[in-house]
């Protein structure tokens, strides 16, 4: 059969086109349109050319910020992933315990971003929090508002309490899939648990963990909200992550075209490594 | 090899069964000698995956002892029950080559690596696998990867028994064919003690060489292919082997005779019948239609192929009858039934027929 050639289907697409226009980039242009010019109010506006990329590259602010950032990243991935696959493992497959464990485990996703570093904000302090107080009671010298190992601890295990779920969530949700019959084989063939994890579980869990890996590392790099409200970045700079950093050059010190290349660069570094992730992990799926 | 020992089991799936309605296997008292080829046939539901997965231990059984050759195994766990099954849907681990999926259950149980590679290598041969050994097992056809949980039970020769669950049910027919046939072959070569599940009537009676059906959570008979076909235990095996079923009428009784409605039928001996309700069983090959008989009216005329069967109406109850291909169906149709396939069955079971 011949195919019909109508280029007026193209509006059908429109309504997204215009959506997605209005929703993603305009705003986005706008942003390209500030990063190359500088202003002093008034709506004024000077050419700038990548004078504001060249001074964010050169910046030693800027790329503390990155660091902290990544390395802050890589230590709740080391930690939601694995932690998140041993409580998925372990949580019961059928009876009453499965609504129960489901609730529980959603229930720290439903909270309010603000509200989560509000929590952690006061549960750590050394003076009315209960973990601050009675860490302290117990002799260990802990103070998240002033010393900036004591900061990342908080801030790392609040990211934890926060987040693994979504990791136990996906996991489980790829155990669950797996028919009893591969759990009778692998009786049969005599596997022991770790054989049944590695050649079985593991493999079945595959895509979720993609999928689980990719939205935390997005989301712990953009992470401003927690971190803001329990530490404000400091003591010093030592919790400012980038997107903390970003805000206090756009609002803080309202440069606003500093601040737009930052957040160009910003785009394009989670941009690329989402995609190196994605295809790290698609390929190793495709190999095996 | 073991001769196994289902000695009385009861299983239900419940925690408190009450009556018998809770048990999924009523009472199960069965000897699978050593070396046989058995088929469980049943319908869906009737518990033979129930009696597969006791034997194999991935259930234990409510009531009742489980005997390998005598030594009671009943609280063994499956490992140490040294027995291989296949289940229903091909079960392969995709992250491993095809060999690696046939070394698993050897290198499970530390079989040094030499052996393990022998014992690969034939299992290879046998299944007509040896082509793609080093290919992933993901990404292989339905039939391949079934093959692949066939070798995997096959792979190790020691084991006591090995046990399929309706291995063929993803299977397209003409290489259900061959896997049957190449089962029969490694049954014969190695003399496996094999007990195969099946909802199947043709898989179940060209595999095995005793059938045993079961239905409701019992077994009703236990014979070769002959014997379930000639002499039925119970009217379900009467209706569930055979295509079409035995047509069962209820009819009285008076010595050597049976009557049905008005009509009159020779029996071929005098039925030893208790009370209860009393039916006539016939298969439709032995329904002779002809012009002498009962009247009966024509229904309907199914040409299968090699024979037709003939739906007609006798006394008011729908029967069947088998023809040939080239018999005609007669213009003024009587029936007779031939006495050597009369069954007589009191409440359903058979009761035997002295002179």
């Amino acid at each position: 059969m011949e195919k019909t050639w109508n280029n007026r289907a193209w509006f059908l697409v429109l309504p997204v086109l215009l959506l997605v226009a209005f929703s993603a980039v305009i705003p986005l242009m706008t942003v390209v349109n500030y990063s190359v010019q500088d202003t002093f109010g008034n709506n004024v506006f000077f050419w700038a050319g990548t004078e504001w990329f060249e001074e964010l590259l050169a910046s030693s602010r800027f790329w503390r910020a990155m660091i902290r950032n990544l390395v802050f990243s890589f230590i709740i991935l080391a930690i939601e992933v694995p932690l998140g696959i041993f409580i998925a493992l372990n949580m019961p497959k059928k009876g009453w315990g499965v609504p129960v464990c489901l609730v529980l485990m959603a229930l720290p996703l439903l909270i309010p971003w603000n509200v989560v570093g509000t929590i952690w904000q006061v549960f750590g302090r050394n003076d009315i929090g209960l973990l601050g107080y009675y860490v302290n009671a117990l002799g260990i010298d802990y103070n998240y508002v002033q010393d900036p190992y004591d900061a990342w601890v908080t801030v790392i295990i609040m990211d934890v309490w926060h987040w693994t779920s979504l990791v136990v969530l996906l996991c489980y949700a790829g155990l669950v899939s797996i028919p009893d019959a591969f759990y009778q084989a692998a009786k049969i063939d005599g596997a022991s648990r770790w054989a049944v994890f590695r050649y079985i579980q593991l493999p079945k869990m595959n895509r979720v963990l993609l999928i689980a890996v990719l939205l935390r590392f997005m989301d712990s790099f953009m992470i401003y909200t927690e971190p803001f409200v329990v530490t404000g970045g400091g003591p010093g700079n030592s919790t400012t992550f980038l997107s903390i950093d970003l805000v206090k050059t756009a609002l803080g010190q309202f440069d606003l075209g500093p601040a737009a290349a930052m957040s160009l660069v910003y785009f394009l570094i989670v941009l690329l490594l989402s995609w190196v992730f994605y295809t790290v992990m698609t390929n190793y799926d495709a190999e095996r | 090899m073991a001769r196994i020992d289902v000695n009385h089991i009861r299983h239900s799936y419940l925690q408190n069964p009450r009556t018998d309605a809770d048990f999924a296997l009523k009472e199960v008292h069965h000897t699978f000698e050593d070396g046989g080829a058995y088929a469980l046939l049943g319908p869906s539901g009737c518990g033979k995956t129930t009696l597969l997965n006791i034997i194999s231990g991935l259930l234990h059984p409510s009531h009742g002892q489980l005997l390998f050759n005598g030594r009671n195994v009943t609280n063994l766990s499956t490992q140490e029950r040294n027995i291989a099954q296949v289940f229903q849907f091909p079960v392969i681990y995709d992250t491993m080559t095809v060999y690696d999926n046939l070394a698993f259950p050897l290198r499970n149980r530390g079989v040094p690596e030499a052996d393990v590679d022998r014992k690969v290598r034939e299992t290879l041969e046998m299944t007509g696998l040896a082509d793609m050994a080093k290919r992933k097992a993901r990404g292989l056809t339905a039939d391949q990867k079934q093959k692949i949980s066939l070798g995997r039970g096959l792979v190790r020769s020691d084991v006591n028994a090995i046990l399929f669950d309706e291995p063929l049910t993803v299977i397209d027919p003409h290489m259900k064919w061959m896997l049957r046939s190449q089962l029969k072959q490694l049954h014969r070569r190695f003399g496996y003690t094999m007990v195969y599940v099946t909802h199947d009537q043709t898989e179940a009676l060209t595999f095995a060489d005793r059938v045993v059906v079961m239905y409701d959570g019992e077994i009703v008979q236990i014979g070769t292919p002959a014997e379930l076909f000639e002499r039925p235990r119970h009217t379900f095996v009467g209706y569930f082997i055979g295509s079409p079923g035995m047509n069962v009428m209820p009819v009285a009784i008076d010595g050597k005779t049976a009557r049905l409605g008005s009509q009159q039928i020779e029996l071929p001996g005098v039925p030893k019948a208790g009370g209860g309700a009393i039916e006539l069983g016939i298969r439709p090959e032995y329904v002779r239609l002809g012009s002498q008989g009962m009247a009966v009216r024509i229904s309907k005329v199914e040409d299968v192929g090699r024979h037709k069967v003939v739906r007609a109406n006798l006394e008011g109850r729908e029967i069947a009858a088998v023809i040939g291909e080239d018999e005609t169906v007669p213009a003024d149709p009587k029936v007779r039934f031939d006495p050597a396939g009369i069954n007589i069955y009191a409440d359903s079971w058979r009761v035997e027929m002295g002179a």
